[in-house]
């Protein structure tokens, strides 16, 4: 064998074009230039980020701590956190390539900066990493964080599976992250339509990236919605009806059902053009009886369900900060619940309105057309639900209250928008326009994201024991509202201006002022970003004026409010008993909170496992095998994969016990300090004086 | 004598595997769920492939390359495994010791095994009359549905021999209950794809 054969055998197609640097040097044209600088920017930040956090784990010699307390760890709140940093730091990425898109826009009359090539892989990545790797493990982390401790168990069904499941998540993300540095990434948008992404248009490596990527993170999902929907099923304490339940529970259900039957679709699509780009199949292709529309119906049976997959958990959130922050019972709650269930099963009715134009009869498309607006309906309750457990109630403007009520006002806007779109011969006139960009994201950011946010800002208290600053909280909430609408609503207009999506430049001199204004709305969303990291640091460094030890800063109405802060890994000394809807109101109004249980017991947790993060290992290994057809890597990281299953399938210590003695100390030492506490009333929630202790509202007030 | 109370659909292992019994039935719910999920695979597929029958593209078609014989075969031996297996279980519930349990879980893996040994022969014998899957839209719908079954099946088979290396290490214990609980209704799970597969594929292509 000759030393090129062996190259070939090793390294597969991976040559110097990978690198993001080769073409200027190559090529150095103006446009080369610019477009290879940006994206060595990006990668520089990506390998000197990856450095920087080893040098400093190095530094501080916490590798240790890093594997036996976090990536080894099976406990549902630390693993919620793991997903909700991943969604962040995609986050953070992904918003910077807004800002790019929007400047190349800005000034893309007649050319711009940056080569259509490059603007393709801007919104490929952007959409794949906010849909894949920035909602999905936000929406994930929060849910897992919350939902056991709101049920009154003791952790997921699954913990492993659960830790998997985060593994898979980190994998695709990492693989994302690394097409910076090998480039290129696919070109072909987030649903990666063939024939462009089939192997006669697109050979390259980049919508193999994006396979892969989509791949780890849809099975990632799929499971996760196993875990959560079991979980929800068989591990609520003793009188957690399903209708006890807090309404953030009830969406965390509806989304894992829709994740139960929506992932699929989405595994199959990508598997199978997977097949017709390495084996030669013919599900997409142009020739030989391949059919295009087949992929379509399978990309949106997933990719409509998932839009709820998206929203649902964030109307959880919503309905808990409304009642939180009214000082009063959610109102409707059954109307709500009930909602929630319309929503999530008209979801799969609907998927055609991505594609009116794309050749049905006209009966099919109204049929469609009239499901889409039936969902206007539960959701128009779930509205007046909400605006109606706001009336009458005391409201506090707090940073998630500010986030709500910008979600509240804008997504109404939003939702206008899609019954227009419902409307098939209006569907004609702007589809594939800036319209549906700007509906989408009048959706999914305060939808999704504010969601999300106000989830962060309302929980974050009870997962480190301190509350976040307030300052740079506001101010983020302000300029992601003030930065959505200066980002956004232009679009609207451009869209009826006829500016299509996904368009590197134009030469309409009308389009313009308003690529201007939604230029300037991106970098207020920049600024909105700058000023969580800031908050987050300012928070760090003030965490001891900001303790709140007793863990219930907002005077909580459900069971997590009634643990510390943080809360132990066992959440609860005994399991909770459940007599009524908002468990921990009720208990606080009867002056039956923070009782001694009367006997304390071992308490078995599961054991860490080292099963998540070897198949984060193997399964990033043998994505990026595939991508760059290094089988022989495919090969060992499968056999490692399949290897650490059933290893992990022999160990029958599974398990630990925490001593009754370890419970009791904890627990008593806290209802120590739950006595020696000050309470605090509502309106003093964001002072320093705020220890986790709320005082009883005034008497005759709403609750 | 009075009834143990249910913990799942499907047969329990009931008192006298108390432990197992409570542990099932969290880990059968969850089984029951992933089924489902698993389902939707292949109920897609189905569809997938009932959309490419005329997309031949001038290639071969079920008439030249199925062959009845042998699909009936697999059907049977298949048909058989499931049984060996509900014999498996029954011997899992009521018989106290591995040696019947041993025997009818190598012989429902042996039937397998010959399930997936007569499944390749065909996919060889379709290939050389010039079916494969990059031949024609069809085909490659075929070659997505079929041998995925397949891919199950021998997952099963690895699952099967992986417990069966557990009762030997472990002996009968809880983790081998309830795997084999599991596993059971996979086999069941993959048979009824099977006769889906065997109606929808090929009898409606010979038909």
């Amino acid at each position: 064998m000759t030393l090129n054969h062996f190259l070939d055998l090793a390294l597969g197609r991976l040559d110097w074009h990978a690198l993001p640097f080769w073409e200027m040097i190559e090529q150095p044209t103006l446009s080369h230039i610019v477009n290879g600088s940006i994206v060595t920017a990006a990668a520089s930040l990506v390998v000197l980020g990856a450095l920087a956090t080893v040098v400093l784990i190095t530094r501080f010699g916490k590798w240790r701590v890093l594997w036996s307390d976090w990536l080894t760890s099976v406990d549902h709140k630390r693993i919620g956190i793991m997903f909700i940093v991943v969604a962040l730091v995609m986050l953070a990425r992904a918003i910077i390539e807004a800002v790019f898109m929007r400047a190349q826009q800005a000034v893309g009359l007649d050319g711009g900066f940056l080569s259509a090539e490059h603007f393709g892989e801007f919104f490929t990545t952007h959409g794949t990493i906010m849909v894949f790797f920035m909602a999905m493990p936000f929406l994930t982390g929060v849910i897992n964080y919350v939902m056991p401790l709101q049920i009154g168990a003791r952790d997921l069904s699954f913990p492993v599976m659960n830790s998997v499941s985060l593994g898979l998540t980190a994998a695709g993300a990492a693989l994302i992250m690394v097409s910076l540095v090998l480039t290129p990434f696919s070109t072909g948008g987030w649903s990666g339509y063939p024939p462009f992404t089939e192997a006669s248009f697109n050979p390259g490596a980049g919508v193999d990236y994006w396979i892969w990527a989509v791949t780890l993170s849809s099975l990632g999902s799929t499971m996760t919605g196993i875990n959560f929907a079991v979980t929800i099923y068989k591990e609520r304490a003793p009188g957690m009806h399903l209708f006890r339940m807090p309404l953030f529970c009830w969406t965390a259900l509806c989304t894992s059902i829709l994740m139960i039957f929506a992932m699929p679709p989405l595994t199959v699509a990508t598997a199978m053009l997977a097949l017709d780009r390495y084996l030669d199949f013919h599900f997409f292709t142009q020739d030989l009886g391949g059919d295009m529309m087949n992929y379509v119906n399978l990309f949106w049976l997933f990719g409509h369900p998932e839009v709820y997959i998206l929203i649902l958990p964030a109307f959880g959130v919503f309905s808990e900060v409304f009642s939180t922050f009214s000082g009063k019972r959610l109102y409707g709650y059954k109307g709500l619940v009930i909602a929630t269930m319309c929503i999530a099963v008209l979801s799969f009715t609907v998927w055609l309105h991505h594609f009116f134009t794309m050749g049905q009869s006209p009966s099919i498309n109204a049929a469609f057309g009239i499901a889409t607006m039936l969902i206007g309906v539960p959701t128009g309750v779930k509205i007046y639900d909400w605006m109606l457990t706001m009336y009458r109630g005391r409201v506090r403007l707090t940073i998630p209250m500010v986030y709500a009520l910008g979600f509240l006002i804008l997504f109404v806007l939003g939702g206008m928008t899609g019954i227009l779109l419902a409307n098939p011969s209006i569907d004609y006139q702007v589809h594939n326009t800036l319209f549906l960009v700007a509906h989408f994201h009048n959706m999914l950011v305060p939808g999704l994201l504010f969601g999300m946010l106000a989830g962060y800002q309302m929980w974050f208290p009870k997962a480190f024991g301190f509350r976040l600053e307030t300052r740079w909280g506001y101010r983020a909430a302000y300029a992601w509202i003030a930065g959505f609408i200066l980002a956004f609503f232009p679009l609207y207009a451009l869209g009826l201006l006829g500016m299509p999506r996904r368009a590197v430049g134009f030469i309409e001199p009308a389009y313009l002022p308003w690529t201007i204004i939604a230029g300037i709305g991106a970098l207020v969303v920049l600024f909105a970003l700058f000023s969580l990291v800031m908050q987050f640091w300012l928070s760090l460094r003030h965490r001891h004026e900001n303790r709140v030890p007793v863990g219930d800063p907002w005077d909580g109405r459900s069971l997590e409010w009634a643990t510390p802060a943080p809360v132990p890994e066992y959440n609860f000394p005994v399991t909770p008993e459940v007599s009524s809807r908002d468990a921990f109101m009720r208990e606080k109004d009867l002056g039956q909170a923070y009782q001694r249980p009367a006997e304390y017991r071992d308490i078995t947790m599961p054991a860490n496992s080292a099963l998540g993060p070897i198949l984060t290992v193997t399964g990033f290994l043998m994505a990026f095998g595939l991508v760059w057809y290094l089988w022989w890597l495919v090969l060992l990281a499968g056999v490692a994969s399949v290897g650490a299953l059933i290893a992990r399938s022999f160990v029958r210590r599974t398990t630990k016990v925490i001593s009754a003695e370890e419970v009791r100390e904890t627990h008593e030492a806290w209802l120590r300090q739950v006595d020696e506490t000050q309470a605090v009333k509502r309106d003093k929630e964001q002072d320093t004086s705020n220890r986790g202790r709320p005082a009883a509202p005034v008497s005759g007030a709403v609750q | 004598m009075t009834a143990t109370p249910s913990r799942h659909p499907g047969l329990n292992l009931g008192r006298a595997h108390q432990e197992a019994h409570d542990a099932c039935e969290v880990l059968v719910f969850g089984f029951w769920v992933f089924m489902m999920s698993d389902l939707i695979i292949f109920g897609l597929l189905f569809a997938n492939y009932v959309t490419q029958l005329d997309a031949l593209a001038g290639g071969p078609g079920p008439g030249e390359l199925f062959e009845m014989k042998s699909a009936f075969l697999e059907t049977l031996l298949l048909l058989t495994s499931s049984f060996t297996y509900g014999l498996a279980s029954y011997c899992l519930k009521y018989r106290h010791g591995r040696g019947w349990l041993t025997a009818w879980l190598g012989v429902t893996l042996l039937l397998g095994l010959a399930f997936i040994g007569f499944e390749l022969h065909d996919f060889h014998k379709m290939a050389g009359e010039g079916g494969v899957p990059s031949r024609s839209g069809f085909l490659s719908a075929f070659f997505a549905l079929v041998p995925l079954h397949g891919l199950h099946v021998a997952s099963a088979c690895l699952w099967m021999v992986v417990l069966m290396v557990q009762m030997c290490v472990h002996g009968l214990d809880t983790g081998v209950k309830t795997g084999l609980v599991r596993l059971g209704l996979l086999w069941h799970f993959l048979d009824i794809v099977w006769v889906g597969i065997f109606s929808l594929v090929y009898l409606g292509g010979l038909a």
